[in-house]
């Protein structure tokens, strides 16, 4: 039975981090001391109008916001049926949704008095963003970075280096996202008094997952204001990708109280639905703790870390934001996935039908929404969030080609 | 008080190291549960945790071995587990298996005082020891709610860091030990970095007792290349010179 509307909160979370029974802090004790002091700074910024202005200056001027929000005619076409909008974040500073974040946070980093940052960084567009945002505020940065991800985003890690930060390749577990989120977590531990981590998804203990979703919030206000002056009105289903979540969180989260719109979260189906070979726990996962935080997550019977595969180094990961699992568990988003050949496919017909080429990422969502419009009439609109564009990924998507 | 890891590189080796480590005279024997994404574990251990997990270890049989070996030796063992993985077996069902194999608790690195009722209570019904950590980055309010809900004994934390050796141990370490000890009736251990003959002879004397982990785990995996027989008597002769200080004050 689904829950009845209106039982989703947009009060969330309360203020021990929970969202519903998702969330939480379950950290070493070492870190609570600086998860306390961002919980204050980032509730003392809020209520800061020189904060907020400094904010969205940076994100007009520097970041070139607000991002567009486009109607893809041809791709429409090409589908014959539901108009396809694309919410155009590939377009900001940096190439996707990952800098709303990092300014925000590097601006509280700031405000703490820190002059170091560190990362964690899947795909590279996390740490691209930290690094431009370190560069700008002249704080030292350190970006972790599993070596599988180095080998496939080599483009970003030439970026992060020549804007001036250190890339530290991660050689442990899976050599992916998850293992860079351990080191950070580690490096951390042994400077939480002069270092900031910023924590790039909406996943990690309280207060990372609100915070971030915050600053990516300006993606679902944008999206509202622009529907209702283009179309007079909402669409009917918005889309977005989950890996941790970041980019779905803040186009989502403006929209909870919308109940007429439908929101969709894309995973990473990867090859198949076997174990491992997708990274997708919301499809086929079970509430369980990863990074410091209660969330679905895809874990072994005694609570070990599955391996996940996604060919998008972005969503390569076995865990997601404990918000997803809230809304998931309130009905209020439904979540799917999509395979790597279904999201190349649509990589291609974006590139041939707009000259948009999106991240591999945002490819998931575009799959989706494609095949949505198909089943639907003319007069229905999505909304797909086109979390960042897909530059980094032209010579992994030659390497997949070529087979 | 030796920190072991459990299964590397095979249970009986673990058996084998507890055994020997509580007849040189540790007092107790803490035992690390392999996971696969320990965040507050330095390399040593981090690699010992991924030697065993990829030999296919499982919860369920380190506890068979650890309840064969508790009526066998003179000394609690406790496990240093995540709580993801006691969220995963179920806390009462954790809790029950340690309880039934004659372990006397544990302690959860990742689970802070905030969101430590619920298995606090769990082990409260079963007397198990719910031992709960203290480090220099904690408050002295919130080190007295630490105190408040910990059982068996208080883990101090020497750095704010991560596990590992270290040459020197911190300066304020004395006194805020000194200081925690005088709130509480329980035990105080310091625990993380200590490694050397050297830190013994400083701690013990502010501290009900010592925890080595990464020096102990280090010189264990030394019977994947070595003779089994020779990894544990170096780990053997490397406790007692470190007891060799203790006894000498």
């Amino acid at each position: 039975m689904l829950p009845p509307p209106g039982s989703c909160s947009a009060d969330v979370p309360d203020e021990t981090g929970r969202y519903g029974k998702f969330g939480g802090r379950y950290v070493p004790e070492t870190l609570v001391y600086a998860l306390d002091q961002l919980a204050a700074e980032y509730e003392a910024a809020c209520g800061d109008a020189t904060f907020r202005g400094e904010l969205d200056g940076l994100l007009q001027n520097y970041v070139g916001r607000p991002s567009p929000l486009f109607f893809a005619r041809r791709l429409t076409a090409h589908c014959g049926g539901a108009e396809i909008w694309l919410k155009r974040e590939d377009l900001n500073h940096t190439g996707a949704h990952k800098i709303n974040n990092t300014l925000g946070q590097a601006l509280l980093t700031k405000r703490m008095g820190k002059k170091r940052v560190i990362a964690e960084t899947g795909a590279g567009q996390h740490g691209v963003a930290t690094a431009t945002a370190c560069a700008h505020f002249g704080l030292q940065c350190v970006v972790y970075m599993g070596e599988e991800d180095i080998r496939r985003q080599a483009p970003n890690v030439f970026s992060m280096k020549l804007l001036g930060a250190e890339v530290r390749g991660v050689t442990s577990g899976s050599r992916t996202l998850r293992d860079a989120i351990n080191e950070a977590m580690r490096d951390w531990m042994s400077s939480v008094e002069t270092t900031h981590y910023i924590l790039g998804s909406v996943v990690g203990p309280h207060p990372f997952p609100k915070i971030v979703r915050d600053f990516q919030a300006v993606i679902g206000r944008e999206t509202i204001q622009q529907s209702h002056a283009q179309f007079q009105g909402l669409p009917n289903t918005v889309v977005a990708c989950v890996g941790g979540g970041s980019n779905a969180a803040g186009m989502f989260y403006p929209l909870v109280g919308h109940h007429e719109v439908e929101l969709i979260g894309v995973e990473a189906g990867g090859r198949s639905s076997s174990p491992g070979d997708h990274a997708s726990p919301l499809t086929y996962g079970s509430p369980g703790i990863l990074h410091g935080s209660f969330s679905y997550v895809m874990q072994d019977e005694d609570g070990q870390t599955s391996p996940v595969h996604s060919m998008s180094a972005g969503l390569d990961y076995p865990g997601v934001g404990p918000e997803h699992s809230y809304w998931k568990s309130t009905g209020r988003v439904n979540y799917t996935c999509c395979s790597d050949e279904e999201a190349l496919a649509a990589f291609d017909v974006l590139a041939s039908c707009e000259g948009i080429l999106p991240a591999l990422e945002s490819s998931h969502a575009v799959a989706h929404a494609m095949a949505w419009a198909r089943e639907r009439s003319s007069d229905q609109r999505i909304v797909v969030c086109l979390s960042g564009r897909g530059d980094k990924d032209a010579s992994e998507i030659a390497r997949l080609k070529r087979g | 008080m030796p920190f072991v890891t459990a299964g590397d590189p095979d249970l009986e080796f673990t058996s084998a190291v507890i055994e020997e480590l509580v007849a040189r005279g540790a007092s107790m024997c803490e035992v690390g549960i392999p996971y696969s994404d320990p965040i507050a574990d330095g390399q040593v251990i981090q690699e010992s945790y991924t030697r065993a997990l990829s030999r296919g270890i499982k919860v369920s049989d380190i506890l068979q071995t650890l309840g064969q070996l508790a009526p066998r030796i003179n000394g609690p063992l406790v496990t240093m587990v995540s709580h993801a993985i006691i969220y995963r077996h179920g806390m009462e069902r954790y809790a029950d298996a340690l309880q039934d194999k004659g372990i006397a608790g544990m302690i959860v690195p990742d689970l802070p005082v905030d969101e430590s009722d619920g298995l606090a209570a769990v082990c409260k019904t079963r007397d198990l020891s719910l031992i709960q950590l203290v480090t220099p980055t904690t408050s002295r309010d919130r080190a007295l709610k630490i105190a408040d809900t910990s059982s068996g004994f208080l883990y101090y934390v020497s750095v704010a860091g991560i596990t590992g050796e270290r040459s020197v141990v911190p300066q304020e370490l004395q006194e805020r030990v000194g200081w925690l000890r005088e709130q509480t009736s329980l035990p105080v251990c310091i625990g993380f970095g200590i490694s050397q003959p050297e830190h013994v002879r400083v701690l013990c004397q502010v501290a009900d007792g010592l925890i080595v982990g990464s020096a102990i785990v280090r010189r264990m995996a030394d019977a994947a290349t070595d003779s089994r027989d020779q990894a544990l008597r170096q780990v053997g002769d490397y406790l007692s010179s470190l007891l060799a200080v203790m006894d000498a004050r």
